[in-house]
């Protein structure tokens, strides 16, 4: 009897040595193995995906416009406008046209990008946080635990997130709140963030539970690795093929609520330059001057569309069961 | 069956319960000056301040606020609003408009989704297959907001096939807010279709259904179609309590005047007993139509017994 | 030796009708992304009214494939019939068009298959899947198809067949499950009945009940039987003749006895001598030494060669009877049976 305990003793003392000899935890290489032969066989499935090409490309196009505007602004300062110009349609030097304060509308829109970027980034990481936190601690320790967060994760997936986000938004400035009470960009994520981060618990959720019962965790739990260990080790790691593919779709789609918070009147406020506001001034002449809807309209859905692509490609990178 | 309709609809109190808690919640009670948030950027009277203070139970903890709001509500009292119109009236007015654009909603999402899935489902790699790959992925990409407008732009304005604004016309009128609010969920169901045809195309009971000597319409429609539009019906099915609830875009740029406009001007206008109100109707909505999928799953897949 | 003798051709053989059903020289391949994958080369058999053909094999060796290629139900494409014919009462499936084939299809052969769980379409009712035969082949009513079925599970000895007409596939054992779709393929009292492994998947009391409930519906209505199998007690037990396939092709053919008593192929004989007693109730294909074959890859001469113990493929092999680079033919090596080898009279001792 005192034989397999001292083993088993020995393979802890390693694991918490965090030693590699392979003795202790051959499980952990057979995780680390196939988790390679996954990433590897996606990649070689995404770069023969037309579809993530362009989604990176389209995407790339979006991030180094929000880095460096002035390049894709031709110099031109957004700010520096003369009513003249007014409405002015597109022209070969000024391609985008005027806005109605006669500003460069090309500029407008290119510096327009640097606020959609931060909001969705910064959206999307508070997302992860609270999804991963949530799903982890629902999955890992199930019971009454994973019913009252679950049911939780209900409660806000019941109400729509624009709506939730818009009664957010509009109170928040009167409250003591901060960052809420900013009006700011992070305002805006924080809120999108608070009404979204359900489906990003959920797929957490469920592969912890699909992963925790399985032998190589097991095995680590019969090493004494503690719970931490396990979580941070052993089963995140499975979670993430899913959770990225989530994470990509779902910048795009809070660069689109984003927008449409603005566009509604409870996001980002003038001087700031955003799609949503632009669409908002260019609406009441969309019969006059439909560019000024159109121009930010069409930037918008392409960097929509680069997340939604690359998404798309990934999942069926990462899927194999759903490659045709 | 009975029972577990009966366990799941116990379930879901709790939810309703807490997301109208939280819209309460939100609305009253974050820190703040909740009379200012009340009557919104309006100057206030103390005589106003102190009628509004009694009438929502200002002074008392937020629970006992949230208290005194459901026991009204469940003798059918909403509240009223700052000039004294009943909540209830104000749902009544409007309801009946979301009602109609939701239905034309789910009807362009069933028929286009379902039939552009099956073909594509069918016919796996051909040109309408990919021809369905694409256009989903950029239907998908396109805020509702942007489409609203290109939707406005191009059929109502250049080609003047629509109404772009307003109820005038009748169900006309809902055509392109329909189409619009559907999107979305429209290529969904055209992807999910697609890959539950595709799968079950290869299913060994598509083969017996075959090798039996049924005829191909028999094969693919009785034994294909039927059991790939299981998880079809119930996505739309629970869609339905969705698109109740997410149409504010589509009402306030097509200017309906819906359940999602009327929130929206409440929002603004932080008029709370109407926004607590409608948004407790849509939440009612979103877990009363989840609710019925569940059900309807069991009457669709025999496999399926909630004992 | 033989404990076959009781499986001697025993149902009413109508005299003159000669085979129901005959495959010619049958090539199929499936186009996949890694190459061309060619899942059966020239196989032929003949099936009379009566008799039990037991098509025995490796998974992999073309025995299924041929089987839906007579049914007609291969997924065309990836597969793709390359050549031959499958002559059926007098006619040529393979000329006939698409909806002739399917009106064979019932009436005339059918088929079942190893998995009813998974073959049997989970939102419809036994009792209606049963009916479709009827329906769609005699434009029966729906409540006549039904009355219908419950005389058929009655016949497939499904004990309560009246009550439990109405049940759904889930509801039943594997066993009672594989009875409802032998019910499904003789409903319209076929020509030929194809059995894809028809026991595999059920547990061996099940497996006995449900042979024998096949041979007695054979003595019954005198339809041919094609039994797919690797299953070496099933072939010894019910079978008449038995051809073995290796890579897509027949590599003997004979009857039961003959074969299993003295092989002529090394394949064959590998297969018998890896089970101590052949006799013994639920003998399994044991493999031989080697890798089975890789039909995107067929090895040169016989396909056999790379495994084959008695291989000559040096100085010691006759002119044009190269193992490695001639292909056998199939071939009379004495009377009754036929087999693939270059050297089968060596593996026989004759």
């Amino acid at each position: 009897m005192t034989d397999p305990h001292q083993q088993l003793d020995l393979r802890k003392d390693e694991v918490e040595a965090g030693t590699t000899t392979g003795l202790a935890s051959p499980s952990v290489d057979v995780t680390d193995s196939r988790q390679n032969s996954l990433w590897s066989d996606a990649w070689r499935s995404l770069k023969r995906n037309p579809l993530f090409w362009l989604g990176a490309s389209f995407g790339l196009v979006f991030a180094l416009m929000a880095i460096i505007p002035q390049v894709f602004a031709r110099g031109v300062d957004p700010r520096a406008c003369d009513l003249a110009n007014s409405k002015a349609t597109p022209s070969s030097e000024h391609w985008f046209g005027y806005d109605v304060q006669g500003c460069d509308y090309l500029a407008n829109v290119v510096y327009g990008a640097r606020n959609s970027l931060i909001i969705g980034i910064f959206a999307v990481l508070v997302v992860l946080v609270l999804g991963v936190i949530m799903g982890a601690i629902a999955g890992f320790y199930g019971g009454a635990t994973d019913s009252i967060l679950s049911r939780i994760a209900d409660i806000f997936y019941a109400l729509p997130l624009i709506l939730g986000a818009l009664v957010l938004l509009r109170v928040g400035p009167s409250t003591d709140i901060p960052i809420l009470n900013t009006r700011g960009p992070g305002a805006v994520a924080l809120a999108l963030a608070l009404f979204g981060w359900m489906t990003a618990m959920r797929l957490v959720r469920s592969q912890v539970i699909a992963v925790k019962s399985s032998d190589y965790v097991a095995a680590a739990r019969a090493m004494g690795a503690s719970d931490m260990r396990i979580l941070v080790r052993h089963i995140l790691p499975n979670a993430v093929a899913p959770v990225l593919v989530y994470t990509t779709i779902t910048i795009g789609v809070l660069i689109a609520a984003e927008a449409t918070l603005t566009y509604l009147g409870v996001g980002l406020q003038r001087p700031a330059i955003s799609w949503g506001l632009q669409i908002e001034a260019g609406q009441d002449s969309i019969r006059s001057a439909p560019h000024l809807v159109l121009f930010p309209s069409l930037i918008l859905t392409m960097t929509v569309m680069a997340f939604v692509m690359m998404g798309d490609a990934l999942r069926d990178a990462l899927d194999p069961r759903q490659r045709s | 069956m009975g029972r577990y309709v009966a366990r799941r609809l116990l379930l879901t109190i709790p939810v309703l319960l807490g997301a109208s808690f939280l819209i309460f919640a939100m609305v009253y009670a974050l820190p703040g000056d909740p009379i200012r948030a009340l009557a919104g950027d309006r100057p206030v009277s103390p005589a106003v301040v102190k009628v509004l203070t009694e009438r929502f139970h200002l002074s008392d903890p937020l629970w006992v606020q949230y208290w005194e709001y459901l026991k009204a509500l469940l003798s059918g009292d909403l509240g009223t609003d700052f000039r004294g119109r009943p909540v209830l009236d104000t749902i009544e007015r409007t309801l009946p408009v979301t009602v109609k654009l939701t239905i034309v909603a789910v009807v362009f999402e069933a028929i286009i989704g379902i039939v552009a899935g099956v073909l594509a489902g069918i016919r796996r790699n051909s040109f309408f297959d990919n021809l369905v790959l694409v256009s989903t992925t950029v239907i998908v990409s396109i805020p509702i907001l942007v489409l609203a407008f290109l939707a406005q732009l191009v059929l109502g304005l250049k080609l003047g096939w629509f109404p772009i604004a307003g109820t005038r016309d009748g169900l006309y009128s809902y055509v392109l807010p329909g189409l619009v609010l559907a999107s979305g969920s429209l290529a969904y169901v055209a992807r999910l279709t697609r890959t539950s045809i595709a799968e079950n195309m290869r299913a060994d009971y598509v083969r017996t259904a075959r090798a039996k000597g049924l005829p191909n319409r028999t094969v693919i429609v009785r034994h294909t179609l039927r059991n790939s539009l299981i998880p079809v019906v119930t996505f739309i099915g629970a869609d339905i309590g969705a698109l109740l609830g997410g149409a504010i875009v589509t009402e306030t740029v097509f200017n309906l005047p819906g359940i999602g406009r009327e929130v929206f001007d409440a929002v603004r206008a932080q008029e709370g007993a109407v926004v607590v109100g409608i948004v407790t109707l849509m939440v009612f909505f979103f877990i009363f139509f989840n609710l019925v999928v569940d059900v309807l799953y069991a009457v669709l897949d025999p496999r399926i017994r909630y004992d | 030796m033989s404990t076959a003798s009781t499986s001697a051709p025993s149902g009413p053989v109508r005299p003159g009708t000669g085979p129901v059903l005959e495959v010619d020289d049958l090539h199929v391949q499936f186009r996949t992304e890694s190459g061309l994958v060619r899942a059966v080369n020239g196989v032929s058999y003949t099936v009379s009214a009566g008799e039990t053909l037991a098509i025995l094999g490796e998974s992999g060796s073309g025995k299924s494939v041929s089987a839906q290629a007579i049914m007609g139900i291969l997924d065309m494409p990836p597969a793709e019939i390359t050549g031959g014919r499958i002559m059926f009462e007098g006619r040529d499936l393979l000329t006939e068009s698409p909806e002739e084939q399917r009106k064979v299809r019932g009436p005339g052969i059918s088929m079942i298959f190893q998995d009813a769980l998974s073959s049997l379409n989970p939102v419809y009712s036994v009792g209606f899947q049963i009916g479709e035969m009827f329906r769609a082949h005699q434009g029966m009513s729906r409540k006549d198809a039904k009355k219908r079925a419950v005389e058929l599970m009655d016949r497939v000895r499904i004990p309560a067949a009246a009550q439990r007409v109405n049940d759904f596939p889930h509801q039943f054992s594997g066993g009672m499950r594989q009875r409802v779709m032998i019910a499904m393929a003789i409903a319209l009292d076929p020509r030929i009945l194809i059995a894809d492994e028809p026991t595999t998947a059920l547990d061996v009391t099940v497996q006995a009940q449900v042979m024998d409930l096949l041979k007695d519906l054979q003595r019954d209505t005198g339809m041919g039987l094609v039994l797919i199998t690797h299953d070496l007690g099933v072939v010894n037990e019910v079978a008449d003749n038995v051809a073995v396939m290796y890579a897509g092709r027949i590599v003997e053919r004979g009857t039961v006895d003959d074969v299993f008593s003295n092989p002529a192929h090394p394949y064959t004989e590998g297969l018998m001598s890896s089970i101590p007693q052949v006799e013994a109730k639920g003998g399994r294909l044991q493999p031989i030494g080697g890798q089975p074959p890789n039909l995107a890859s067929i090895p040169s001469g016989c396909p056999f060669h790379p495994r084959c113990p008695k291989r000559r493929t040096g100085a010691d092999a006759l002119p044009g009877r190269h193992c490695a680079e001639d292909v056998p033919p199939l071939r009379l090596v004495v009377p009754g049976r036929e087999a693939a080898c270059h050297y089968s009279e060596e593996v026989l001792g004759v």
